[in-house]
């Protein structure tokens, strides 16, 4: 069976060392990357008319841009490394997303990057490492 | 930079204007003009069955109301937790994440139709038809919920998706669209005829009456100054979001305005709670009253009348607008959107509306003759503790119970006001290129004529705009409920094919 792992990605340089951290422990097992960019959003957020009409466009719009500034530079880069990549695109809460898809994709590991902020923000509501640290289903490396 | 010239130009004109005259004249000059010019329209849709004093308009929304409660069998008591579960989220494809919810739509919609309707429009109604026009106003939310599920769900149904992924629904949509596929003549004659009312509408009950109670609230508390004046402060805002493209003004305003919302509510329940030995004696008057009138002039017929013009006003179910707003969602069953509006009507008036008429009564603001037993009225009105009418008298009842309450009623109303400015701005808009077409100056046009009726609205008197905001937002009804009983039979076929499939399993839960 092959192992595979996700990896939060969202284009800083804690996220790059994420990866490439995550790349070579996969060189070393043959695992295969699940490499995913989450684009935060609420469902239950408040939006104005316009801005429910013009939403599905928007939509489309944040995913191309995300494939095409953010992941297929990132897949270009990796291609040489031999291993088997795939990326996505989601919609949602960076950690509730990560921990779904390790379950559903019986991933071995999550791996994602810590800026090393300690903002206030994340000091009141909790790092998104902070998060998965405490309810990833899997083994979760958290690269500084 | 061209549009801040436009601003500046049109302001730089409207002062110069107001420095030739006095400021009081003007608010009457607009008045009268005001008065004069939209009477004729008031009298037609307000006009009695011959003989009697029961308006045929307030009969057509009962009467749609109870066929549509009918025709579906209870809906809005049947779904009413399958609508909690759609807003949830429980039946949202996760790959559909980033899309419109139904939360969201309803929100919006919500914020559309949660304003002054609940806070100065219940006061109105309480005053003129007596405590019991609060029972008919909830029977009226009730069944309204029917009727806002039919036209919500006709407007996801038959809205228009553009090829760059913007859409665009309502009742001129569901009308062509509908009636040309059960092959009924005079879609088009109708979806035009709604469009003009629901320009009238826009600048009627969502722009003119917002202006004018904001203006009534803040002088109330800062002391009286002329209309024009909050006028021209609430038209630059509402000019610099929707034609300088001010996004961020609008977004915050949409984000606070359910708060204030829940703010509102928890306050009333408090009021009420300290209340608590007077709920009874309360709940007797809504009772007594919505039968007996109590001595109300009206009667029963009164209490009837002015509870149900209110609810309809307030909740706006089968005027058509929330079908507008509700048909930008993303589902690939038009029947989940009528299914989450059926809670529209029942969170703005069984239970916002309710608790404004709750606390006015429970707060002693209407006077009762303590020899009779029954409410002092003069010219028609209840006379209240404070002489106050409208907003002034649900304010005045917040206030004394909680002194500093006024000051953060202002906000809200002022809130209210805004938000539903800019959702009426923007459905007035849909119908305004329904009729003219799509175009950067048609929408300037009319976006610009919308500013220009509040600052009319905040002068006007209350009686003509609250008359003229009622009268355009009751035309839009009356073609829209034509429309919708001869499209319900579309309806039933979704919804049944819908309940089967929910039933089957095939309409899966994700959650």
């Amino acid at each position: 069976m092959t192992h595979k792992f996700v990896v939060g990605f969202d284009g800083s340089d804690a996220s790059k060392k994420a990866v490439h951290f995550a790349v070579n422990t996969a060189k070393m097992t043959g695992a295969h990357l699940l490499i995913i960019y989450v684009l935060e959003w609420s469902p239950y957020s408040f939006l104005t008319p316009e801005e429910i009409e013009e939403r599905h466009k928007r939509r489309e719009e944040e995913m191309a841009r995300a494939e095409k500034a953010i992941l297929s530079p990132l897949k270009e880069e990796l291609f040489a490394t031999g291993v088997q990549i795939e990326t996505g695109i989601r919609f949602g809460n960076v950690a509730d997303i990560l921990c779904t898809l390790a379950k559903q994709e019986n991933a071995e590991q999550i791996f994602i990057g810590r800026t090393g902020d300690s903002d206030f923000a994340s000091r009141v509501f909790g790092s998104v490492a902070g998060k998965l640290a405490l309810s990833s289903p899997v083994a979760c490396t958290i690269v500084p | 930079m061209n549009h801040l010239t436009k601003v500046m130009t049109f302001f730089a004109t409207f002062f110069s204007l107001t420095t030739m005259t006095q400021a009081q004249s003007i608010d009457e000059t607009v008045n009268q003009v005001f008065a004069s010019s939209t009477g004729w329209f008031v009298n037609f849709i307000f006009a009695p069955f011959p003989g009697t004093s029961f308006p045929w308009i307030v009969a057509w929304l009962v009467v749609a109301a109870v066929i549509f409660t009918l025709y579906f069998a209870f809906i809005q008591f049947r779904l009413i937790g399958h609508a909690l579960s759609l807003v949830k989220g429980d039946y949202a494809d996760p790959n559909d994440a980033g899309e419109v919810s139904h939360f969201q739509a309803l929100a919006t919609a919500l914020s559309g139709t949660v304003g002054l309707g609940n806070i100065a429009g219940v006061a109105v109604a309480i005053s003129i038809g007596g405590p019991g026009a609060t029972f008919w106003m909830i029977l009226a939310g009730l069944m309204g919920m029917a009727t806002k599920f039919t036209e919500c769900t006709l407007g996801v149904k038959y809205r228009n998706e553009y090829d760059d992924g913007t859409v665009s629904g309502g009742p001129m949509y569901y009308l062509t669209k509908g009636f040309k596929e059960r092959g009924l003549p005079g879609g088009k004659v109708l979806a035009i005829l709604f469009s003009i009312f629901c320009i009238l509408g826009a600048f009627g009950g969502g722009n003119m009456f917002q202006a004018n109670q904001a203006h009534q609230q803040i002088s109330g508390i800062i002391g009286a100054y002329p209309g024009w004046i909050t006028g021209v402060i609430f038209a630059a805002i509402v000019f610099a979001v929707i034609v300088g493209g001010l996004k961020s003004i609008a977004s915050v305003t949409e984000k606070i305005v359910p708060f204030m919302g829940i703010m509102y509510v928890v306050t009333a329940l408090v009021i009420i709670i300290m209340n608590a030995d007077k709920i009874g004696w309360a709940f007797n008057q809504v009772f007594d009253g919505a039968f007996t009138g109590l001595g109300v002039a009206g009667g029963l017929v009164g209490a009837l009348i002015q509870g149900f013009k209110r609810a309809a006003f307030s909740n706006e179910a089968g005027v058509g607008s929330a079908a507008i707003a509700h048909s930008a969602v993303r589902t690939k069953e038009p029947i989940t959107e009528g299914v989450v509006s059926l809670l529209e009507p029942f969170i703005d008036t069984v239970v916002i509306c309710t608790m404004t008429a709750l606390v006015i009564i429970i707060t002693g603001q209407l006077l009762i003759d303590p020899q009779t037993g029954l409410y002092v009225v003069e010219e028609g009105k209840i006379v209240t503790a404070t002489g106050a009418s409208g907003v002034g008298l649900t304010s005045a009842a917040f206030g004394s119970a909680i002194s500093w309450f006024p000051y953060i009623l202002v906000v809200a109303v002022v809130l209210f006001a805004f938000s539903t400015m800019i959702s009426w701005s923007y459905y007035g808009l849909k119908a305004w290129t329904y009729l003219f077409g799509e175009g950067k100056q048609k929408e300037i046009t009319f976006k610009v004529l919308f500013c220009l009726f509040i600052i009319v609205g905040a002068a006007a008197n209350l009686g003509p705009v609250i008359d003229f905001s009622d009268a355009a937002i009751f035309a839009m009804a009356v073609v829209n409920i034509i429309g919708l009983y001869l499209l319900m039979p579309i309806v039933k076929r979704e919804l049944s094919s819908y309940l089967e499939r929910l039933k089957s399993g095939e309409i899966k839960k994700f959650k």
